[in-house]
């Protein structure tokens, strides 16, 4: 329920703190997104600013992507996102939000699409110890062994951790800092890692 | 890529002297403990320099009381108060791993001549 920004990771580095530490981070470009609808609670049922991220070039347009950043008047955009807030009532359509909502020392999460690694079995997706390597063991080193067991209950768990696609979902860091803001580079520095590939879009959060 | 290399720069340190692997170099450390800081010196032979940006790090090797001890020390640490070129040594490669398999008179690295 706070307000946030979209952005580009960039890569990471590491830099030295002002006590002498090392600290790993992220380099993201953010913003300035600029507000594209305001969604309030009368309307709509809940309140919600809508961001635009990474303007298109007037040619890729579809007219209904035109249409609806047309209230805004500040160019259409690729990417569109949400933002819950609390009260609505300090933004308005049109209004760019920048790096400057953030302060380093800020708590935030970063929503991102992680890394696809296409189909995995459990060994790599859930961690599982597979079986040894020989006594006996034939063409299942890597298998995940019993799912479950007999009569009763007679089937597989739902949940149960299976094979199937890893990665490439929506997935979400909390409690990372903000180490650095630069308003001039519309740049931000965050610690840690952050979820997707470089060049992928991320939506940084106040926590 | 390039704002990230920028942003590497400012965080690295530009007043390290050059020094090759073999060279034998005084590294001064600023220790703090507690309140207190002091100085620390350790001397021995560049064994290996990995390079990078603010990623880079030096190992140096020395003998302490017969056991031969590696300290590898980021680059652009800011605890690294200076570092000395003792001497220069003449050597064939860049990773000098081979000295830990030698002891005495064979693990001497060989002075580079500097003619004046």
């Amino acid at each position: 329920m706070s307000i946030g920004i979209l952005g580009r990771k960039l890569g990471m580095t590491r830099i030295y703190n002002s006590d002498g530490t090392a600290v790993p981070c992220t380099v993201v470009a953010a913003g300035p997104c600029p507000v594209i609808q305001v969604k309030n609670a009368e309307t709509d049922g809940y309140n919600a600013l809508q961001l635009g991220f990474d303007q298109l070039r007037e040619k890729l347009t579809s007219k209904p992507q035109a249409g609806h950043c047309a209230k805004a008047d500040k160019g259409v955009y690729r990417h569109l996102r949400e933002f819950r807030v609390d009260s609505v009532d300090e933004y308005e359509v049109g209004q760019e939000l920048t790096v400057d909502v953030f302060t380093p020392g800020d708590k935030v999460k970063v929503t991102g699409t992680s890394k696809g690694k296409g189909f995995q079995g459990v060994m790599k997706r859930w961690n599982f110890r597979g079986m040894p390597a020989s006594h006996g063991h034939e063409k299942i080193h890597r298998s995940p062994g019993s799912v479950g067991n007999a009569t009763f209950p007679g089937k597989v768990f739902k949940g149960k951790k299976m094979p199937g696609q890893m990665g490439n979902k929506r997935v979400t860091v909390i409690g990372l800092d903000i180490i650095d803001v630069r308003p001039e580079d519309n740049l931000l520095i965050i610690r840690g890692a952050i979820p997707g590939p470089k060049n992928g879009v991320v939506m940084i959060r106040k926590q | 890529m390039d704002v990230i290399k920028q942003l590497e720069r400012e965080h690295m340190r530009m007043d390290m002297p050059q020094f090759k692997p073999g060279d034998t170099v005084k590294v001064h450390l600023r220790i703090i403990e507690g309140e207190k800081e002091r100085i620390q010196v350790f001397q021995g032979a560049v064994m290996r320099i990995h390079k990078g940006t603010t990623n880079s790090t030096f190992t140096v090797r020395k003998i302490s009381d017969g056991i031969g001890v590696e300290r590898v020390f980021p680059f652009h640490t800011p605890f690294i108060e200076r570092v000395e070129v003792v001497s220069e040594g003449k050597v064939r490669r860049s990773r000098l791993y081979y000295l830990r398999g030698l002891k005495g008179k064979a693990a001497k690295i060989k002075q580079k001549n500097v003619w004046s």
